[in-house]
């Protein structure tokens, strides 16, 4: 357990640093130590299908991040926004935390045991004894979102389909100059 | 993106031949090991993303140009809901695992699971493909763009961490 | 108190999405939040002392298909997994498409930063 909040700890640490920093290639690295801390805690809470996709996915998005945003001439960031809008702001989100952490402590289930499969007919349970029975494959998991959950898997493909489309809908066009702006 | 030393050049075209074949790896294990579509598909990816770091945007540009990778992108999604559409033909609902009645196969083995192992092929195809085409044009959308307030930016070869 | 502290990563990147002027920081934020959720959903499904979702030779029978009571018992929850890795793919598609807003942006504008961009539009 100890190993848990040693690593929330140091996600936590580098969230901080990620926010606060003024230079933009240090809060990209540090959403990557982010990352990589994410997949360890993966390792440890038994989930080894979501620690190796964390992990080339955090890979990934350090790519794109440092390859769009490092060439930049607008390295150095200058402060934040007005400070009426900002107090406010930062009031709100304490006030959401607080009444956050009563809701943690009161209604949520302690920690270590599976919130969602408590009856013996909850689909959790049903999926782990049945699995190998309908399906024939010995990972549990991949039963899940490839037999059981299909419908889920094919609405994810459809999401990234569409979120690719965008992107490339955005970069494929031409930039217009500056000077031959059309106005309204 | 323009590539980089010698030393580089070589060993990741070595390197670029493993990570493939560990994604096809994990795609095709990815009913009995940890793994799985997803998972391989990034991996595959990723593979081309190291040799277009490491050799340049033009030569993977001129080996899998943007219009075969949208394809296969496409095919890899229409292939997915072929098989569903099959499941409805054959089996008589939709997504039913309708290999896995006829022929059950040994448990532990490759060709086990019914249509599991093909989704998982059809999904890496989807997902690796997309993830290459994004990055492909993330780099031909930076090298293209003359932005009006930027300095000039060097050939690419003296920046820092290129 | 695991559940308040994935909480309270959360709450960083809502502040961070929010108060911050630079576009790519808010986009951190964003990605930051993404990761938060995920791990809250994770760790709701974790057993003290229990074993991943993938049966060994041992753990069931092969021919008669019958899992072993003793997985029965210490099993991780399998079904956030699932919906948790499509999750995490979805989250690089979307990183994506919001770096490739900024990027365009950035060329009409020359600049990251959002009050900027509201004052060029008179």
């Amino acid at each position: 357990m100890i190993i848990f909040y040693a690593l929330l700890v140091f996600m936590i640490i580098a969230a901080i640093i990620a926010v606060e920093t003024k230079n933009l290639l240090s809060a990209v690295i540090c959403v990557g130590a982010i990352g990589f801390g994410g997949s360890l805690m993966f390792l440890f809470l038994r989930a080894p299908d979501i620690a190796i996709t964390q992990i080339v996915v955090e890979v990934l998005a350090l790519i794109i991040l440092i390859r769009a945003a490092i060439s930049r001439d607008l390295t150095f960031i200058s402060g934040d926004r007005e400070f009426f809008g900002m107090v406010v702001s930062v009031v709100v989100i304490f006030v959401i935390f607080v009444a956050g952490i009563r809701v943690f402590d009161a209604a949520m289930p302690e920690f270590g045991v599976p919130a969602f499969s408590y009856l013996p007919q909850a689909a959790s349970n049903v999926y782990v004894e049945q699995g190998l029975r309908d399906t024939g494959a010995t990972n549990l998991v991949s039963s899940v979102y490839l037999d059981y959950r299909a419908y889920d898997t094919l609405g994810e493909a459809t999401v990234l389909f569409t979120a690719i489309l965008g992107a490339m809908a955005i970069l494929r066009g031409k930039s217009r100059k500056l000077v031959e702006e059309p106005d309204a | 993106m323009s590539g980089m030393t010698v030393i580089v050049k070589t060993v990741s075209s070595w390197v670029k031949v493993l990570i493939f074949l560990f994604g096809i790896y994990i795609i095709l294990f990815g009913h009995l090991t940890p793994g799985g579509g997803f998972a391989g598909g990034v991996i595959l990816a990723s593979s081309y993303v190291l040799l277009m770091l490491a050799f340049g945007r033009k030569l993977v540009e001129e080996n899998l140009p943007l219009p075969l990778a949208s394809r296969l992108d496409c095919l890899g999604a229409f292939l997915f809901v072929l098989l569903a559409i099959l499941g409805l033909l054959v089996g008589g609902v939709f997504f039913v695992n309708f290999l896995y009645a006829k022929y059950p196969g040994q448990t532990g083995h490759l060709v086990s699971a019914g249509t599991i192992p093909l989704s998982n092929i059809f999904i890496g195809l989807k997902v690796g493909a997309s993830l290459f085409l994004v990055i492909l044009a993330l780099s031909m959308f930076r090298h293209d763009s003359k932005s009006p307030a930027a300095k000039p930016l060097t050939d690419g070869s003296g920046q820092a961490g290129e | 108190m695991l559940y308040a502290l994935c909480f309270l990563l959360f709450m960083i990147g809502l502040y961070c999405a929010v108060v911050k002027k630079n576009m790519v920081k808010i986009v951190l934020g964003i990605v930051v939040m993404e990761y938060a959720v995920n791990l809250f959903l994770i760790m709701l499904g974790y057993r003290v002392g229990g074993t991943a979702p993938i049966l060994g030779a041992a753990d069931a029978d092969g021919v008669t298909k019958v899992v072993a009571d003793h997985f029965l018992a210490t099993v991780v929850d399998p079904l956030p997994q699932a919906l948790v890795l499509t999750s995490i793919v979805i989250s690089l598609g979307s990183l994506a498409l919001m770096i490739s807003i900024c990027i365009r942006t950035y060329t009409k504008y020359g600049t990251f930063d959002i009050t900027e961009i509201r004052r060029l539009r008179g």
